[in-house]
């Protein structure tokens, strides 16, 4: 399979790639590191008419602490983030996800950055930064603009990147809670999680649930059951309300809302054991 | 447009299309065949090379994207006429079976020893993740791995 064909330009700085999308518009998608976008074009289900190449932007790619917040450049690849001392410090619940999403040769190359603007509910990272409450941060014409974690999804394969914009930034609020827990099921250890589960927190955590939905989601029902004190297998019961999982090949909506409830409580008591 | 990309320690510089994958470029236009296409979907494994010392899928990759790089591929991997620790592994562990899979899953092994010089055999499995044998010969590869690692096969 090879993609349709386009005119591949690349980027040698920030800006750069602000005029390149400013330039081209709609009709541009951005390329990091590939993973989400290639596989895409090779299909034909994408099929831009130029491909801006930022893969080379090396000052997007750092894990620094600044204080209130752990900030990882958007173009830090999966494998950084999976053997970054100050992650796995400060917010080990992302560099431990990180280390799932597909496998040895994919985190090589795919980056942070690149699976959150791609918005598939089936992704890991997505729910992780969500359930972390982290905020993106994506430059523009107008200049920068922080986008919480929880306005950044709207549907599925839609964030709230304008065509004009590159994302460069995620922030990870500190402290983040010792207790965490991360889940994900799936088939073969290369596919996208059937139902994942990420949960920042202890007593009254976050958890944001990959693929129950066109977005990654917050299982707000349990959440609240466990903020009033319920026990874990109570609030573990209501960890598929008000979501609407997909039905495929790998799993029925009701078998996917089997595993939210199953795997919200093993993650749960993970947290809770960790803190 | 045209890229150099420095393959097993040669320069090689063309004109290519803008959407030439690098698999295609490795395999069409320089004819290192070794590297095979399986899936094509970045799931098997099959055209697994090193990226500037790194196991990376050539079929989810543009050769636009090596521009400047450094790639190896199996035709390169030993460096010699004599085969690679691993090479070497593979066939006295008899790691492969029909054979298809048995150069990417090198490439991924290598690259594996690199970042974990002395894996468990449990690491070796969850490291050749990337990788897929249709003859489920999976068993003598993952001795073909443990083997090299004590024969300094991360080199």
């Amino acid at each position: 399979m090879i993609p349709a064909p386009f005119a591949y330009r690349r980027a040698g700085s920030v800006d750069e790639a602000l005029s390149l999308l400013a330039e081209h518009g709609d009709e541009a998608k951005v390329l990091a590191g590939g993973h989400s976008l290639l596989p895409l074009m090779k299909l034909r289900l994408a099929v831009p008419e130029v491909v801006v190449d930022v893969g080379r932007l090396q000052d997007l790619s750092y894990v620094r602490d600044e204080g209130d917040a752990i900030a990882v450049g958007a173009l830090t690849r999966h494998r950084d983030l999976e053997t970054s001392d100050l992650l796995a410090r400060e917010a080990p619940l992302l560099s431990h996800a990180a280390g799932f999403v597909g496998d040895p040769q994919v985190r090589h190359r795919g980056t942070l950055g690149g699976s959150l603007v791609h918005g598939d509910p089936a992704s890991d990272l997505p729910a992780v930064v969500l359930a972390m409450g982290g905020t993106l941060v994506a430059r523009g014409p107008r200049g920068s603009r922080e986008i919480p974690a929880a306005d950044f999804f709207q549907s599925l394969f839609e964030t709230a990147m304008e065509p004009d914009e590159l994302l460069t930034e995620v922030r990870i609020p500190k402290p983040q809670s010792r207790g965490w827990g991360f889940e994900k099921f799936n088939q073969r250890a290369i596919d996208w999680a059937t139902v994942g589960v990420a949960v920042s927190g202890d007593q009254r955590p976050a958890i944001a649930l990959v693929n129950m939905g066109g977005t990654p989601l917050r299982a707000t029902a349990a959440e609240q059951a466990l903020a009033d004190g319920g026990s874990v297998a109570d609030a573990a019961a209501l960890a598929a309300d008000g979501t609407e999982p997909p039905s495929d090949l790998s799993a029925s909506a009701d078998y996917r809302r089997h595993l939210a409830r199953v795997l919200v409580r093993r993650a749960v008591e993970d947290a809770r054991g960790r803190a | 447009m045209q890229v150099t990309i420095r393959v097993n320690g040669n320069n090689t510089t063309h004109e290519i299309e803008d959407r030439l994958l690098l698999v295609h470029y490795l395999r069409d236009v320089l004819g290192l065949t070794g590297t095979n296409i399986g899936c094509d979907t970045t799931s098997c494994g099959a055209c697994t090379v090193h990226l500037n010392g790194e196991s990376v899928k050539s079929c989810t990759m543009l050769a636009a994207q090596a521009d400047g790089a450094e790639v190896t591929t199996i035709e390169g991997l030993a460096g010699s006429d004599e085969m690679h620790p691993m090479q070497r592994a593979f066939r006295e562990n008899h790691g492969l079976q029909c054979g298809f899979c048995t150069p990417g899953m090198v490439m991924a092994a290598v690259g594996l020893l690199r970042e974990q010089a002395n894996p468990t055999e449990e690491q070796v499995r969850s490291g050749l993740e990337g990788n897929l044998c249709r003859c489920t010969g999976y068993h003598n590869i993952v001795q073909a791995v443990l083997a090299a690692a004590k024969e300094g096969g991360a080199r």
